[in-house]
């Protein structure tokens, strides 16, 4: 590993801004997190940037690390930096700028609170029985820890700016761990296809590749989701008779 | 005076990790206006890395299992320091509080029957930790945080809360900034719990994240509070040890529960040398490596391994083969768990195989860990009634582990996950309880004036010291002189440390603004972090004997005296004062319940 490398850090708000360099010592196992606490330590305390665990736990560094959208504290120096030493840092493209590497991720959490928490009947037995093999799927998508990551990539936020129209994959992703609960009695197959946009996803998988929880975001979730909203919405036969009962 | 927004609740909740969540859904349930805040973003607090599970005596293992069971081993695992009444609270709820968090949607691991499958951990007699592989934290928050949501409580997310503000001998609200505008924010409520976690960042390594800086302990000191057991920090036998940037990290118990082995150097599983199981275990562990291998398959018809004694004797167990020159290359032991099988350790522990594999460029299904103890927890904290968890301050209650009480001088692995459900309940019941009986109080201008002075200060002025300089050098001290092994010399030679950096701490100049900037906002807490430095060592001074995680050499045995008394620190004309206080007697029931575990 190179001894020195140098970071080229965004830095600027909504009114703009611009690249800046710095050099940065390295030492073994060196992640973009250390890099950039390194430079807030001793060349620039104010350079602004989001962290809690440094263990990929939080899923709070999310970085555009040489245009790719990464966990910061999750990559190491040596996987990034180019011939010449070079890391670039960004902040999330698919977000408004706060200041920095910092991004308003506010929406999120607005999208959050529309979705139906679990719901089981009353009569369902407590303690709950369920078997390991039914709830397996389920701790796939539990897995997730809100880095936000798939919605930075996901096309239809990114280069679309749907959020009006799309939840995007990471409530994708809840809902089918809801939807996929052994014991959930909602059917959530209406607020997939009328309020969480799930349509508009056109499986292009950039979600999934990106997530560092490894959720097989499309495979598992998403395409099964667009199966059961299929079934509801564009049976031949239910279409018909729901046209019937409109008109 | 700069304008500031005023924002009135019946209860304020200030933090938003397990204990703050599990309140707010408690306080949202009765009806009443709930504000909750956070310094990160909701659901980044701490409780998101806790990974081996939460402790509640289900009995879903088929073993004999119960609170009483639980209960012992939390006041044995606690070396007695715990409160007798806090502790029973716990091993009782804590089974409701597991079975509740599955009715609002966790999804723990399962056993065949499809009950909530339960592990092994250091100091429980048996099975008992609820998990989800090795992120039951992630499970456990995102669980409160989904169920909180759902009842619409108010959620200030980025939000530091610097003082606490007081109505003659009440606490009436809080003062703090908005981290990314930079404004100030004036909160009123009739009953304000603090649920801000530990301080583990007073130490250079430390499985903490940045925001484990005390503030919440602090603030309920300076406003009038008291505070128990301070000297009392644990250290976590197993923290990554390499590479240098991974130093500290956790590496869960749940290895060790789930067979990993510790050999030093020379490749000796040295727990099994007899000095390291003190007497008070003596016979309750394996004797052989054979009996351990046993106890793999059969868990009922033989021993533990002794890899799985209490956090603070394997810590220290691990400290003296490191100090006896039987360490690894790079100053640790090895934890190696390779033998269960690549599938098995995949399963059962996919997080450690990531964090090691993609961190530390280790293939933990195949080589062992190097591991060195790392500060983890802090078991003393805010005094808190068991019933209520009210402070010692009219209106300020406690709960998670910024409170103490439940966890002695040690606090048992699983423990803390059930703890801040259990006492977040009821610390949500108790503020709320207590704000239907009251009203808002009345705003001094002058604690808000006092507070905004200390705030800005560090804004503009030359930068004659960093808050990044003093903090290392606190870290520094901490972990030279405040650790694992401790001694009047170097406990006194840490405090004059802190003094002089307190002293300094009032050069701290910060360039740039107010918007989302780091320096300015570690100037403010790091003054958190000296006021709660200075108390853990003054504590630690005083307690002249050995108990739990408080080792010192100089007072190598545990007394009988000290095991009746709890240090207590206040602040008394703004200076800490440390003083001891009885500990809470053994109720009869309970003490026939110890009886019954010595036979």
């Amino acid at each position: 590993m190179r001894d020195k490398i140098q970071l080229r850090v965004y830095r600027g708000d909504a009114s703009g801004g611009e690249t800046k360099e710095y050099a940065v010592d390295t030492y073994p196992g060196m992640v973009v997190l250390d890099a950039i606490r390194e430079i807030q330590a001793s060349q620039d305390g104010s350079l602004a940037c989001r962290w809690n665990c440094k263990a990929a736990k939080c899923g709070s560094c999310s970085a555009e690390v040489n245009g790719k959208p990464r966990l910061m504290c999750k990559t190491r120096v040596e996987e990034v930096y180019d011939a010449a030493g070079v890391i670039t840092v960004h902040p999330l493209k698919s977000f408004p700028i706060i200041r920095d590497l910092v991004v308003d991720v506010s929406w999120n959490y607005k999208m959050a609170e529309t979705i139906a928490p679990l719901s089981v009947p009353d009569d369902v037995p407590r303690p709950f029985r369920m078997q390991q093999a039914d709830v397996s799927r389920v701790q796939e998508f539990r897995k997730c820890i809100e880095c936000f990551l798939c919605q930075n990539v996901c096309h239809v936020l990114r280069d679309h700016n749907r959020k009006d129209g799309y939840y995007g994959p990471r409530f994708m992703v809840k809902l089918a761990s809801l939807d996929m609960h052994p014991l959930d009695d909602q059917n959530r197959r209406e607020f997939l296809h009328e309020t969480a946009g799930i349509g508009f996803c056109n499986i292009t998988k950039c979600c999934q590749e990106v997530c560092p929880e490894e959720i097989k975001i499309t495979d598992n979730a998403i395409i099964p989701s667009k199966e059961r909203v299929a079934d509801v919405y564009y049976d031949p036969v239910r279409m018909l008779l729901r046209r019937l009962r409109r008109s | 005076m700069e304008a500031y927004e005023t924002l009135k609740y019946d209860v304020l909740i200030i933090g938003a990790g397990g204990a703050g969540l599990r309140a707010a859904i408690s306080v949202c349930e009765r009806g009443l206006r709930c504000g909750v805040v956070c310094k990160s973003l909701l659901g980044k607090a701490h409780t998101v890395m806790a990974e081996g599970g939460a402790a509640a005596a289900l009995g879903n293992m088929g073993e004999k299992d119960s609170w009483e069971v639980h209960f012992r081993d939390t006041m044995v695992g606690g070396a007695s320091l715990n409160n007798p009444r806090i502790v029973e609270i716990f091993a009782h709820e804590a089974i409701d509080r597991v079975l509740e968090l599955e009715q609002y949607g966790a999804v723990f691991d399962r056993t065949p029957e499809g009950l909530i499958s339960q592990r092994p951990f250091g100091g429980h007699t048996y099975r008992r930790l609820n998990h989800v592989g090795d992120r039951t934290g992630l499970e456990l928050i995102r669980t409160l945080q989904d169920k909180a949501v759902s009842l619409h409580p108010t959620f200030h997310m980025e939000v530091t809360i610097t003082s606490l503000l007081r109505d003659g001998q009440r606490v009436i609200g809080a003062y703090g900034y908005d981290r990314i505008s930079g404004k100030p924010i004036v909160f009123q409520a009739r009953a304000v719990v603090l649920a801000t976690g530990g301080w583990g960042r007073m130490y250079r390594y430390t499985s903490n994240s940045w925001e484990s800086t005390g503030d919440g302990a602090a603030m309920a000191l300076e406003a009038g509070a008291e505070l128990i057991d301070m000297e009392m920090v644990q250290f976590h036998p197993t923290g990554m040890l390499w590479p240098p940037s991974m130093r500290g990290i956790l590496v869960t118990e749940a290895v060790r529960g789930e067979g990993g082995v510790l050999r030093n150097a020379s490749g000796d599983r040295f727990m099994y040398t007899p000095e390291y199981t003190p007497e008070r275990y003596r016979g309750k562990f394996a004797e052989s490596t054979e009996e351990a291998e046993r106890w793999l398959d059969d868990k009922s018809a033989n021993r533990r391994p002794p890899e799985l004694l209490p956090r603070d004797e394997v810590s220290r167990a691990i400290y003296k083969e490191v100090k006896a020159g039987r360490a690894t290359e790079h100053g640790g032991v090895h934890l190696d768990v390779s033998h269960r099988g690549a599938a098995y350790v995949k399963r059962k522990l996919p997080a450690m195989y990531d964090q090691f594999l993609h961190l530390g460029g280790v293939d933990i299904t195949r080589e062992p860990m190097e591991v060195y103890p790392t500060v983890h927890y802090t078991m003393g904290g805010i005094r808190v009634d068991p019933e209520t968890c009210a402070s010692t301050m009219p209106g300020l209650f406690a709960a998670g582990e910024c409170a103490a009480g439940l966890h002695g001088a040690n606090r048992l692995g699983g423990n803390s996950l059930t703890d801040i459900l259990v006492f977040g309940k009821r610390a949500g019941d108790g503020a709320a309880a207590f704000a239907e009986a009251t009203d808002h109080g009345v705003v001094d201008p002058d604690q808000i004036a006092r507070e905004e002075a200390t705030l800005n200060a560090p804004l503009g002025r030359p930068a004659a010291e960093t808050p990044a300089t003093i903090g290392a050098e606190l870290q520094e001290a901490m972990q030279t002189d405040a650790m694992i092994e401790r001694t009047e010399v170097c406990l006194s030679r840490c405090l004059d440390r802190i003094h002089e950096l307190q002293q300094r701490c009032d050069q701290i100049g910060v360039e740039g603004g107010r918007t989302y900037n780091p320096a300015w906002h570690a100037a403010r807490d790091l003054r958190f972090q000296l006021r709660l430095s200075e108390v853990i060592v003054r504590s630690a001074i005083l307690r002249k004997e050995s108990r739990g995680a408080h080792w010192r050499t100089d007072y190598p045995n545990m007394d009988p005296d000290w095991g009746r008394r709890n240090v207590v620190a206040r602040m008394v004309n703004s200076v800490v004062d440390v003083d001891t206080t009885p500990l809470p007697e053994m109720p009869e029931h309970l003490r026939l319940v110890m009886n019954e575990g010595a036979k």
